[in-house]
């Protein structure tokens, strides 16, 4: 007799069961959303709420549900077009203190969504979406560091009276002094202004110097900073853009993975994450003259020689009245005169400089350069950082100001884009895309359809051939087989993987490999009984014997799968993930599943022949 | 009465073995053909290893290369491959990469490029992997392989024992190279996710050989007469039903992926395919041969003094 604790039968209706509650919620489907949030993270009143719907109401588009959330409205729509127009109009018609993000939001039922069991997540490759991997040029950042320690040693040493000259020299300060007497002296400030760098000194004849180094430690300090800086500006650039549950994360040493599903403009998300623009306010040098300094080449003591985007010649005074980074706000509209701009708000230090700039300089020009750093590739292939300026407006200033000005002299798309980036902050160090992946929604939808297409068919061809060739016994591994691919979703929906296009691949062989279990078992049992075992004694020793051989198989299979996730990427790691808890379940639904069922079935009566 | 539905079963044993000669011949030029393409044409790597930019778009109607051609020739992007994927509609740009200009914003160009001939042309995929990342792309992908085999050189050999564990490494190796070696010789892209179906056909071919060195492995405790060639060929001959109907399933699946898969896994499931069905033969032949040139025999896989008689001894 073959019978089955109860424990184990219940294990099993208990696994398939629950696998198929957690299962259930990916059967409905998604809507298109419009998530409306407020800039500052308070919430959205019943009023706001009402007045979004109104808007929405008279503009003739039709809206499923207005669902609040504690920091948010959640519009849903029936179609991606009404989604984009309510967008569009909702962008115009609300304050900009709002924030607005394009979403899909599962259709799940009430009383699912309250045991807390969400859809699987799709990747970018099912979804559409953009993938990029930037680089953090985090020697931009140590260079500059040492560049500021080299000023502030050399403006030290001139206060104490000591003859020198400090320069950065690969990443280290070099001061040579012209007396060697003063080397005693010249180090002891030295560690006392900065007693975290390494010093090493020499004399040499009748001068000295001395090299201070970044430590390691603070060498590794520098550049974690740098990192996590980068992607602090990366999320609110990314919560700028609008993107529902983006993903911006380090990986390894000094480089971010941004992912942004659902991105309909992968171009305007790769400028505005990439971009190292900011602007500088500098009065001009409105008493020389700026064409003899251009054709000279050289400007005069206390100016710069820069160009306006048509090339024509400004000279900028070099001390700086406030940058990018003092701005507590920027917003695009338009001046006067109807010209695209950005209204900008100076936080309280840039604005009193401000204020007493325009004080003092009433009727004169000030000038706004926008400064871009780019990566080129040199004659050698090799990459130089280039820092791009342009003079973007000279204007008059025609009355006195602080805190709230314009700045004018840009298109409507670079104005939105200066305004965004200058609200969401200026980058620590530039960085630079290493890779991109960007797949539109039309692929997206086609993936999911072929996807579901290829392992519905490979699943109806698999349970053909079995049930046909084992008859009964075939007929339980179909039932296996289902029930493993219940509990494949059901992993993937807790654990919230995202599913990818080789995720799909990976589940569609995992119905291939998790026959070979019942394969093995099945053959083994024909064969016990060919040696003239009882039925029940063959159905026992061919599950007990083929135990061993498909864990053995497994394993090494598992292995495989191990050694994929490690060094795999991205889509290699999903097609890991879902082979090995294909491989995982197969082991429970092909074993213990159908041992169950084929007790249940055959274990109680005697039998004199298997439908095998 | 016997099972309706045993077209397996065999009457008499084949000789596998007895054949080996003519398999290790076939082998041995099949994987020289590899290693030869591989070295002198190589593999047709995609960008995921050489770096460079990809776009794939779609157009409403059938699209026109040779117009897309002289369209992106113009813009001085003369070096790009173009080619359709899949559809008709459907074309796929590749823009090796550049030591001069600056990669960053290629796809945008080609894209404003393409929109200038057609308004109408939809973006479905960009992909730019800059060289750096492709070369390290392409050494984390062997140090995959590698550590994979060595892994698995370490559980077989824990397992059972050595000349097996070399034994089915060979086998996997082979495998490999020759997988390898027909995208080499019909220059088949090479992509990542063929380094992945690569990596899953590793499994797939071991767990086929673990199968049957298991099944030598029992044979070997039990009958403890006759050589070891015929002992092996007697397992490989009782595991011949498995082994076939195994491989059938996955190749049925991997054919409704093949068909329904899309054109994104065309290059995948065709990987797979070559994969089962060279990794069938070699579980038969390659690793066995190996096993027995090594001269496996009964006493490598005795357990050191243990009781072997519960093992069901039913002849």
């Amino acid at each position: 007799m073959n019978r089955y604790p109860l424990w184990k039968n219940l294990l099993v209706l208990i696994a398939v069961v629950g696998g198929g509650l957690i299962a259930l919620p990916n059967i409905y489907g998604d809507d298109p959303a419009v998530l409306v949030s407020r800039q500052d993270q308070g919430g959205i009143s019943e009023v706001e709420a009402d007045a979004t719907r109104r808007a929405l109401a008279s503009a003739g588009i039709e809206v499923l549900g207005v669902r609040q959330r504690p920091d948010s409205l959640l519009v849903r729509f029936d179609s991606v077009e009404s989604q984009l127009s309510a967008r569009d109009l909702l962008t115009e018609q609300l304050d900009p203190g709002y924030l607005l993000a394009l979403d899909l939001v599962p259709r799940t039922p009430d009383w699912i969504a309250a045991l807390g069991l969400k859809p699987m997540s799709l990747g970018l490759d099912l979804q559409g979406g953009v993938h990029f991997l930037f680089e953090v040029d985090t020697e931009s950042v140590v260079t500059k560091r040492v560049e500021s320690y080299a000023d502030d040693f050399s403006r030290r040493l001139r206060e104490e009276g000591i003859r020198r000259t400090a320069r950065a020299l690969d990443g280290a300060v070099r001061v040579e002094l012209r007396r060697r007497e003063d080397l005693g002296p010249a180090e002891g400030l030295l560690a006392e202004i900065e007693p975290d760098l390494e010093y090493d000194s020499g004399v040499d004849g009748e001068a000295a110097w001395i090299t201070a180094t970044l430590g390691e430690a603070r060498l590794r300090e520098l550049r974690d900073n740098a990192v996590s800086k980068n992607i602090t500006i990366l999320r609110n650039r990314v919560n700028e853009l609008g993107v529902a549950e983006p993903l911006v994360q380090r990986q390894g040493l000094g480089r971010i993975v941004v992912q942004l599903p659902g991105v309909q403009d992968p171009a305007q998300a790769s400028r505005i994450l990439g971009s190292t623009a900011t602007v500088e306010f500098r009065m001009t040098c409105y008493d020389e003259n700026a064409a003899e300094a251009d054709r000279l080449g050289r400007a005069p003591i206390g100016c710069e020689l820069q160009y306006d985007a048509s090339g024509r010649p400004i000279l900028l005074r070099r001390a700086v009245i406030a940058d990018g980074g003092q701005l507590v706000d920027a917003r695009q509209g338009f001046d006067e005169n109807g010209q695209p701009a950005v209204h900008v708000n100076l936080a309280s230090r840039g604005a009193d400089a401000m204020l007493e700039a325009t004080q003092e300089n009433l009727n004169r020009p000030m000038g706004v350069l926008f400064i871009e750093t780019k990566r080129e590739l040199d004659e050698q292939g090799e990459p130089v950082i280039r820092e791009e300026k342009t003079v973007i407006s000279d204007a008059i200033i025609r009355g006195v100001f602080s805190s709230r000005f314009q700045i004018t002299g840009l298109n409507v798309v670079e104005a939105r884009d200066l305004a965004l980036l200058l609200r969401a902050g200026a980058l620590e160090a530039p960085i630079f895309k290493v890779e991109e992946r960007t797949v539109g929604p039309s692929l997206g939808q086609d993936n999911i359809d072929q996807g579901r297409r290829a392992i519905i068919a490979g699943l109806l061809l698999v349970v053909l051939f079995i049930s046909v060739y084992y008859r009964v016994f075939g007929m339980i591994a179909t039932l296996a087989l289902g029930a493993n691919m219940v509990l494949i979703v059901a992993l993937l929906s807790l654990l919230q993987a995202a599913l990818t296009l080789p995720g799909i691949a990976g589940i569609v062989l995992t119905v291939g490999m998790a026959v070979d279990a019942n394969v093995l078992i099945f053959e083994r049992i024909r064969e016990e009984l060919r040696n003239g075992n009882s039925p029940q004694a063959s159905i026992r020793s061919g599950y007990d014997k083929a135990l061993v051989t498909i864990a053995d198989a497994n394993i090494t299979t598992l292995i495989a799968a191990l050694v994929l996730f490690v060094f795999g990427t991205g889509p290699i790691k999903g097609f890991a993930v879902t082979l090995s808890l294909g491989i995982l379940m197969s082991m429970f639904t092909a074993i213990v599943g159908t041992r169950s069922l084929v007790n249940l079935i055959y274990g109680r009566r005697r039998l004199s022949r298997l439908a095998l | 009465m016997g099972p309706v539905m045993e077209m397996l079963r065999l009457r008499r044993e084949i000789d596998f073995f007895g054949r080996r000669r003519i398999a290790t011949v076939l082998s041995l030029f099949l994987i020289a053909v590899s290693i030869a393409s591989l070295s002198f044409r190589g593999l047709n790597l995609g960008i995921d290893f050489t770096g460079g930019v990809l776009l794939e778009v779609g157009y409403t109607q059938d699209a026109n290369l040779a117009e897309i051609r002289s369209l992106l020739a113009q813009e001085g992007y003369g070096d790009a491959q173009v080619q359709n994927f899949g559809a008709a509609r459907d074309v796929l740009i590749r823009v090796p990469p550049s030591e001069s200009v600056d990669a960053q914003s290629i796809g945008e160009e080609l894209l404003a490029a393409l929109r200038a001939g057609d308004e109408q042309v939809q973006l479905r995929r960009v992909e730019f992997v800059g060289p750096q990342v492709g070369q390290e792309l392409t050494e984390r992908g062997g140090l995959a392989v590698l550590f994979a085999l060595v892994m698995i050189l370490l559980y077989v050999m824990f397992r059972f024992q050595w000349k097996f564990a070399v034994g089915s490494v060979a086998a996997l190796a082979h495998d490999v190279v020759i997988i390898l070696g027909i995208f080499s010789v019909f220059q088949l892209p090479f992509d990542l996710t063929i380094l992945a179906a690569a990596l899953a056909v590793i499994g797939y071919s071991l767990n086929d050989t673990i199968v049957v060195f298991d099944r030598i492995r029992e044979n070997f405790r039990r009958i403890r007469t006759g050589d070891a060639q015929a002992i092996m060929n007697t397992s490989v001959n009782q595991m011949l039903g498995r082994t076939i109907i195994t491989s059938l399933t996955t190749l049925l699946v991997l054919a409704a992926l093949f068909l329904w898969g899309g054109e994104a896994l065309k290059g995948f499931s065709s990987a797979l395919i070559i994969g089962v069905i060279v990794g069938t033969y070699s579980s038969i032949y390659v690793a066995g041969n190996t096993a027995l040139a090594l001269k496996a025999g009964t006493a490598d896989l005795l357990p050191p003094k243990k009781e072997t008689g519960n093992d069901g001894a039913v002849t």
